[in-house]
């Protein structure tokens, strides 16, 4: 437990720091060579984002999802579990949400917002609990079934609304826009969700930090043979983890759609999970660490649009920036954070 | 041939639903199961990535990049050259690079590897999406080349051999693949490293070196894989182009039992199944919405996997770095 604490120190911040320099050196370069100019793309892209107090509360918007979707990474992480399904799980989440969000009127915010929110999250937790479950009782590695995941909870949605969800005369696929009482305000200018994700991260890290389910998770994740000997349920804690972390992506839509979209449109929410696999592994799997990198990348992401439109850099940069920035965090941290853990529980074979 | 007794019931029905589709229009049919063949070939091919370094130890969740970024080279060079050719030469060359990548991560730096093959995977995301150009195109694919007599037996002539040059080299790199692997001494050596690294160390086989070889060779098998979708079997890119045939295809490694033949059955298998459901659809026998005939594959792969998981034996050094004891 004390290693959960202790994991703050100097290395921890310096060395995202350098692979952030050192990604954002390579991509220049690659700017240069496309013929643009990265200083002026950069500067563009963080006054955007950081400069204003109106772009900052955009960039704790783009951030928001970030921070839920690290989290549920990070949480798979800890259980030696590696989600890459968050992506599936957010868009089943949004598509929940979205549905509750237009089709239940005349409710009041204080509960219309929770039943909505709550249905974000069953739907998440329901396709991670999927996942869990052929991981735990038929052997099927969790990676496989969630890469497997996403695409046909892509298919089943887009299903979903141009058959049944469409806006009524609407040619565009979507769903009707939410009820205004399912709207999230904004608080001191900036987005509600936001609070709720930073107050979850805190959550999540005072449980895993204090509590025995917090205790059972990491034993678990760090060796399933000697929490199945200490009387660990490890099937069960799998099966929970899972749940649990597609129920926080599944929130990470929620929060989107209510917060930011309104409603539901397939191609809206693409790409938020992969983001989070990038943050929780910037954070080191750490419930508060991946708060940072959510809001970098979140800055990015929203400062992105005005870079190609005043520099003539493609928004695909930040994409490029994140797979370097992933690339030169994990090579020395990882080494040292999963070898002897959770390495054997995260790779070992196909079967259990 | 041990994989036919044992996966009879699927060649079985597979081959019912072949007849009973032949009887009636056999030209539709001929054509159907062509087609399913070729886009057989690339989860086969990309299936042979995973067996070359899951039978070393080495597990590859990063094909799915290399397929990305190797079909990306291949397009992008031979529009920029006019050449397809130097596009295949890029997209191989790619391909090594991305195995050699995974070879120094997972090898020498022992990172964990399934982390590893997913920096891969995003790292071929980002490069393709920043540098794809909308509205390129090649001057040609590779054309069709039928091979004389053979193309004129009836249903497996133009199902087998009226299709172009890389499709014939890949069957051909699968075949060798399979005497390689189980009748050589490089494949009794990678396939001990991938079992008992120690033990294969002590007997003299550096299990680094083999590991970095594979793992190259099959990021360049990976590469040709690329370049036959990209140049022979497409003829474009776009982004996300591979739609997620490399992790398909450690499905079909896994139902295959990491044996070349049984992933080419695995594949033909799932061509096949999608193929029929394509022709049921336009047919209109039964009202299937696109979107179900999209996923059909995805759920395929887990109903597939959940079935052999628990029954199939991984290489079992497959995830661990290899380290040499200290005497």
């Amino acid at each position: 437990m004390k290693q959960t604490k202790k994991s703050f120190d100097v290395g921890n911040w310096l060395i995202p720091a350098i692979a952030v320099i050192i990604a954002m050196a390579i991509a220049g370069v690659m700017m240069k060579l496309q013929g643009a100019d990265p200083v002026g793309a950069y500067k563009t892209l963080f006054t955007t984002s950081f400069g204003s107090a109106k772009g900052f509360s955009a960039t704790l918007g783009k951030a928001t999802p970030l921070v839920l979707v690290g989290l549920a990474v990070t949480i798979g992480l800890r259980a030696g579990l590696f989600n890459i399904g968050a992506q599936g799980q957010l868009i089943s989440g949004a598509l929940g949400t979205a549905w509750a969000g237009y089709t239940f009127t005349g409710l009041p915010s204080y509960i219309h917002l929770p039943i909505a929110i709550a249905f974000g999250m069953f739907f998440g937790a329901f396709v991670g609990f999927i996942a869990g479950a052929l991981k735990a009782y038929r052997g099927v590695h969790e990676v496989i079934t969630t890469i497997m995941l996403n695409s046909i909870i892509m298919g089943l949605s887009d299903y979903l609304v141009v058959y049944h969800f469409r806006e009524p005369g609407q040619l565009l696929t979507r769903t009707s826009e939410i009820q205004k009482s399912a709207r999230l305000p904004f608080l001191f200018g900036l987005p509600f969700g936001f609070f709720i994700a930073i107050a979850l991260a805190v959550l999540a890290w005072w449980v895993m930090a204090n509590t025995t389910s917090g205790f059972r998770f990491e034993t678990v994740g760090r060796n399933k043979f000697a929490a199945w000997y200490a009387g660990i349920s490890v099937k069960r804690t799998l099966v929970t983890a899972m749940i649990i972390s597609g129920g926080i992506a599944g929130l990470g839509g929620a929060i989107e759609t209510l917060g930011v979209t309104y409603r539901f449109e397939p191609a809206f929410n693409a790409g938020l999970g992969f983001d989070g696999i990038t943050i929780a592994l910037l954070g080191r799997a750490h419930p508060l660490g991946i708060i940072p990198g959510a809001i970098l990348i979140g800055g990015m992401r929203a400062g992105a649009s005005n870079m190609q439109f005043v520099a003539g850099v493609a928004t695909e940069l930040v994409d490029l920036l994140m797979a370097l920035i992933l690339f030169f965090v994990t090579a020395p941290l990882v080494t040292r954070f999963f070898k002897n853990s959770t390495s054997k529980s995260v790779t070992g074979g196909w079967g259990n | 041939m041990t994989f036919l007794t044992k996966r009879n019931s699927f060649i079985l029905l597979i081959a019912l639903a072949t007849g009973y589709f032949f009887s009636k229009d056999g030209s539709i049919t001929t054509s159907v199961v062509s087609t399913a063949t070729a886009f057989a070939l690339p989860l086969a091919l990309a299936a042979m990535v995973g067996i070359m370094c899951e039978r070393t130890g080495i597990v590859n969740i990063g094909i799915e990049g290399t397929l990305l970024t190797s079909a990306f080279a291949a397009f992008f060079v031979s529009s920029l050259t006019s050449n397809i050719l130097l596009g295949l030469a890029a997209s191989v060359a790619v391909g090594t690079l991305f195995g050699l990548l995974l070879a120094v991560m997972s090898v020498s730096w022992k990172m964990d590897q399934i982390i590893a093959g997913t920096i891969i995977n995003i790292l071929a995301t980002g490069l393709t999406s920043f540098l794809y150009v909308q509205g390129r195109t090649i001057p040609s694919t590779f054309p069709e080349y039928d091979i004389p007599k053979l193309m004129d037996i009836p249903f497996f002539g133009p199902v087998l051999f009226m299709h172009g040059p890389l499709f014939y080299f890949g069957i051909f790199v699968i075949l060798s693949l399979y005497v390689a692997l189980f009748k050589t001494t490089w494949g009794l050596r990678s396939r001990a490293v991938g079992e008992h690294p120690s033990s294969a160390d002590t007997a003299g086989v550096s299990v680094i070196r083999l590991r970095y070889i594979n793992v190259a060779i099959a990021g360049a098998i990976g590469g040709l894989a690329g370049a036959f979708l990209s140049l022979e079997l497409v003829g474009s890119f776009e982004r996300g182009f591979t739609a997620g045939k490399g992790f398909t295809a450690l499905a079909l490694m896994i139902f295959g039992r990491w044996n070349p033949l049984g992933a080419l059955a695995a594949a033909m298998f799932f061509g096949l199944t999608q193929a029929y459901a394509n022709q049921l659809m336009i047919d209109q026998v039964v009202q299937i919405p696109t979107q179900f005939i999209t996923i059909l594959p995805y759920i395929l792969t887990i109903i597939v996997l959940a079935i052999s998981a628990g029954k199939v034996r991984a290489p079992a050094a497959e995830g661990q770095p290899y380290e040499k004891e200290n005497a």
